[in-house]
């Protein structure tokens, strides 16, 4: 392996149409004829809709058309699909309308559809559409809405339980009774809005001659979106192109099979001309699916030395008022399953709650479940650190997962591929100089000053994953990758692949896999990606999956390339197929490395097929598809240092150290801006980012006014290093980084926080831990 | 009623009837189909969508056609010259400080203005300069390295 691409941090072939503006996102596109749709979407959390009368909005300028959900019903449009039902939870699936018809049950739920010739006219439409509600109770929190007396949302949803999950490992119960001590807390784990800068556009087009659906659409997996589309909309999958062109951010955020896609096709088809729906940004923060929103109790057990002995949590899952796409495995599967942490806890038992809600729904948002259990372990860790008066170091170190290389089972039954967590822990401490840290922390108090160290070992599922244990977790699709690997006669490749990247780079590591492996330029390959009809398929891009999984899969490709190329070269040389070797772009004959043909040679002679050897086909082509044996578990240590003014309840994020184990990397620069970027989320939940509801369902942060997206001077520079464990799931050793970050950093800063706060005897407060927050929670305290 | 306007676009002039309500990002997007500039939010926070007019830069979501009659624009489109990035577009490339390149032509435009008032940005310098210009994958640090870098590039 030519190791000077593979693992170098060449730069990425994505950019230069980036920084020149050339790049087309979804809503760059024009289409000859197109008009625009808008939404009429509901004010009121609840309510039953009397009556719509849509005549003035038709009589608008510009208007082609105004529909209801009634009409496209009548049109053949079915409820919005559920692809994930999580098996023994009794999960009920209530119809999801594309647009509400008779009731509505969240602010910015659709109630009707304008279309018009541009998009201030649609816009103006909008607030000519008369809707008579008749306004119902509201729920919006997810324990309350489960208590007798509460509004019900769904006919067949008694307390507005969608499911109860449990996941159960060992005896809980004996753990806790045998335990010495035990330390418990309330968490909310609040609602955040992902903020993809894109928001979301959707462009139909609909040949009624050829009964053909093509849509450009803001998604992270445009063969999932096809095969959802097929569903809802009635046409079959062999009549539909999904394109995801350049898309500005998912999150988690643009998984999903939306309502406006549906609409878009919809609409296309009523009026006969390609529309497009661009979403505004307090749209967005409606309409699109939030993430989080868990209500825990839980509880660790322990000896008096500090091993853990078993945990338990009990969870209320916000849903929303309707089931996104994923929104069932993110708060189980994606939740409870990793409740070990990094720990050996023999007894674990979890039960979940997915509960609806008068609120946007709820999906996967980066890290997706695993932050909300890892921020259970690692607060419940600090504070039995706290209980036992032990540095949360020394706790750590005792209970964690000694390193490993073949597996490690954990009390919820997953299979950690490799790890080694105390190799990562020390790594941290070393660029902490945590001794010195603890030192500075003792001298600042006696000034008054309160400094906060926190910590967060973490590990965490990803590369989803085996299609067999997706099947049995109650996914409704596969997990595998493909790609195809297109030598032209002039040597230059052609990669298609079934992930679809939306800033991760995988155009720069994919051929950076394929040059290094095959022998050829960086530039001499072009990554092909997010195009149903393009690209063959597979299901997309989240989960950290694209890189460990969708890398299987291209190096399945090039190995049958390179197993044609070795019978071409040996029919060319005259030599035996046995005898010939590869290395470095060559295929030469064992013993004589002068006799060679290069990959180059070899796909020149291949296309034109002047000479093959018997029964060889023509052409220099492979196509593989890769299903993983196993999830992949990337590892790490954070810790964060802040300081809090006590008197202001300002908290400053001093430094911010990352230690991250993605197993093998294939280019440093474009990994470490993976985890830069997460930490900034995680960062942002902990201290700034929620989402708030009033009692009546009214989103209070329904802007970028009120939503603190985190800002550049928020941030100190992160200091990152990594360690490498590969794993064995994959033939590369690779694991996926584009979560770490989020998942570790909510934990590392609110312990930073709650250790400078312990010293004024505040024990717990919840998130985002705004100045107003910390300085109530202080003059609370000192009370 | 239309109004006439007239204004130099990346050196070229255009003139059209535009409606008062329209925005200049709209106007740059959907009439002259210069989409590099985008539109991340509707409330001036984001920055997504900022421009040079006249030499400044700002968010073209809040200025009307009209308003920019008879100004200098300069887009993300118009940075490059004879096919050659521009320093602050080298260094964002060099620096990855970018990753889906939505925020991207905002946070340049930015970075140029920043640098042009202030040619040695310390790192404070510059998260407190881009702090109109969210970006949400980056976590902004190989962006303010690649500002950094840029100033640097140009003073040199």
């Amino acid at each position: 392996m030519a190791s000077r691409i593979f693992g170098s941090a060449i730069k990425r072939r994505e950019d230069p149409r980036l920084v020149t503006g050339q790049a087309k996102y979804t809503d760059d596109f024009v289409l000859p004829g197109m008009v625009y749709m808008s939404v009429v979407r509901s004010p009121y959390a609840h309510a039953r809709i009397r009556r719509i009368d849509t005549k003035k909005a038709a009589a608008m300028p510009g208007v082609l058309g105004v529909f209801t959900g009634q009409q496209m019903k009548d049109a053949g449009f079915g409820p919005i699909p559920c692809a994930w039902v999580v098996p023994g939870s009794d999960t009920k699936t209530p119809p999801y309308p594309p647009i509400a018809i008779d009731t509505v049950r969240y602010v910015g739920n659709a109630v009707a559809i304008i279309i018009a010739g541009d998009r201030y006219q649609a816009r103006d439409a909008v607030d000519a559409v008369d809707v008579d509600y008749e306004p119902l109770a509201v729920t919006v929190d997810a324990f309350r809405a489960t208590q007798k007396g509460e509004p019900q949302l769904h006919g067949d949803v008694p307390d507005n339980i969608c499911f109860h999950w449990k996941v159960s490992g060992g005896d809980v119960e004996s753990a806790f009774k045998s335990a010495d001590v035990v330390v418990k807390d309330h968490i909310i784990n609040q609602r955040l809005i992902p903020n993809a800068m894109e928001p979301r556009a959707a462009l139909a087009q609909y040949a009624s001659a050829a009964g053909e659906i093509t849509l450009w659409s803001t998604t992270q997996n445009p063969h999932i979106a096809r095969f959802l589309l097929s569903l809802d909309t009635g046409t079959p999958e062999h009549k539909i192109r999904v394109i995801a062109p350049e898309v500005g951010g998912g999150f988690g955020s643009k998984i999903p099979h939306y309502p406006e896609d549906s609409m878009a096709v919809f609409a296309s088809k009523m009026v006969n001309r390609p529309v497009k729906w661009t979403e505004s940004r307090s749209e967005n923060y409606r309409s699109t699916i939030h993430g989080r929103d868990h209500i825990q109790d839980v509880e660790l057990a322990a000896k008096k030395d500090g091993t853990i002995v078993g945990l338990r949590a009990k969870v209320w899952a916000n849903l929303g008022a309707y089931l996104s796409t994923a929104s069932t495995g993110i708060p189980t599967i994606l939740h409870g399953l990793m409740l070990s942490g990094v720990y050996k806890i023999p007894n674990i038992h979890e039960d979940v709650y997915g509960v609806f809600t008068n609120t946007t729904p709820v999906d996967a948002y980066r890290g997706a479940g695993r932050p909300e259990a890892t921020f259970i372990v690692e607060r419940l860790v600090d504070l039995l650190a706290r209980e036992l008066k032990m540095d949360p170091v020394d706790l750590r170190r005792k209970n964690l997962i000694p390193p490993f290389t073949d597996g490690y089972t954990v009390a919820t039954g997953l299979v950690y591929d490799t790890g080694n967590y105390e190799g990562a822990l020390n790594k941290a401490l070393a660029i902490a100089d945590y001794p010195k840290l603890r030192t500075q922390q003792k001298e600042m108090l006696a000034k008054g000053q309160y400094m906060g160290i926190g910590l967060c070992t973490y590990a965490e599922i990803c590369g989803l994953g085996p299609s067999q244990v997706a099947g049995a977790v109650g996914f409704g699709g596969g997990l595998w990758e493909s790609a195809i690997v297109r030598f032209h006669p002039s040597g230059k490749v052609n990669v298609m692949v079934g992930i679809s990247p939306h800033g991760q780079g995988e155009e720069t590591t994919f051929a950076q896999i394929v040059a290094s492996e095959l022998g050829v330029g960086v530039d001499d390959v072009e990554i092909t990606h997010g195009d149903t009809d393009q690209t063959p398929m597979g299901w997309g891009t989240y989960g950290s999956r694209s890189t460990a999984v969708g890398s299987g899969a291209l190096m399945g490709a090039i190995g049958k390339i390179k197993e044609k190329a070795r019978l071409v070269t040996a029919h060319l040389l005259e030599a035996a197929p046995d005898d010939i070797d590869y290395a470095d772009g060559k295929f030469f004959v064992k013993g004589s490395p002068d006799k060679f043909k290069t990959i180059q040679d070899v796909a020149l002679m291949a296309n034109v097929a002047w000479n093959m050897p018997k029964g060889v086909e023509p052409g220099l082509e492979a196509s593989s598809f890769f299903d993983p044996p196993n999830f992949v578990y990337p590892f790490g240590a954070h810790i964060a240092v802040v300081q809090v003014d006590a008197e202001t309840g300002e908290i400053a994020l001093k430094r911010y150290i990352a230690v991250d184990d993605c197993g093998r990397v294939i280019n440093p620069m474009i990994v470490e801006g993976q985890i830069h970027g997460g930490i900034a989320q995680g960062v942002g939940q902990a201290l700034w980012e929620g989402a708030v509801y009033d009692d009546q369902g009214q989103l209070l942060t329904g802007s970028m006014m009120d939503y603190a997206v985190p800002k550049a001077e928020f941030f100190p520079k992160f200091e990152l290093a990594m360690t490498e464990t590969p794993t064995s799931v994959n033939p590369l050793g690779v694991k996926g980084i584009g979560e770490t970050g989020t998942i570790a950093s909510t934990p590392a800063v609110y312990n930073a926080v709650a250790d400078a706060l312990a010293p004024l005897g505040v024990k717990t407060i919840n998130m985002p831990l705004t100045p107003e927050r910390v300085w109530r929670a202080i003059r609370e305290a000192r009370r | 009623m239309k109004h006439p306007v007239s204004l130099t676009v990346n050196g070229v002039k255009q003139t059209a009837e535009v409606e008062p309500r329209l925005l200049l990002v709209h106007f740059l997007r959907d009439t002259l189909g210069l989409t590099g500039t985008n539109v991340g939010c509707d409330t001036s926070q984001c920055g997504a969508c900022t421009v040079m007019i006249d030499g400044l830069a700002v968010k073209s979501c809040t200025v009307l056609a009209v308003q920019a009659d008879g100004t200098k624009v300069m887009t993300i489109e118009g940075l490059a010259t004879n096919g050659k990035l521009h320093p602050v577009q080298q260094a964002f490339w060099d620096k990855h400080g970018l990753q889906c390149g939505f925020c991207t032509p905002g946070m340049i435009m930015t970075a140029c203005d920043l640098i042009e008032h202030n040619p040695n940005p310390s790192e404070a310098d510059v998260r407190h300069g881009i702090e109109g210009t969210l970006c949400r994958c980056t976590g902004y640090q190989n962006i303010v390295a690649a500002v950094q870098e840029a100033a640097a590039r140009m003073k040199a």
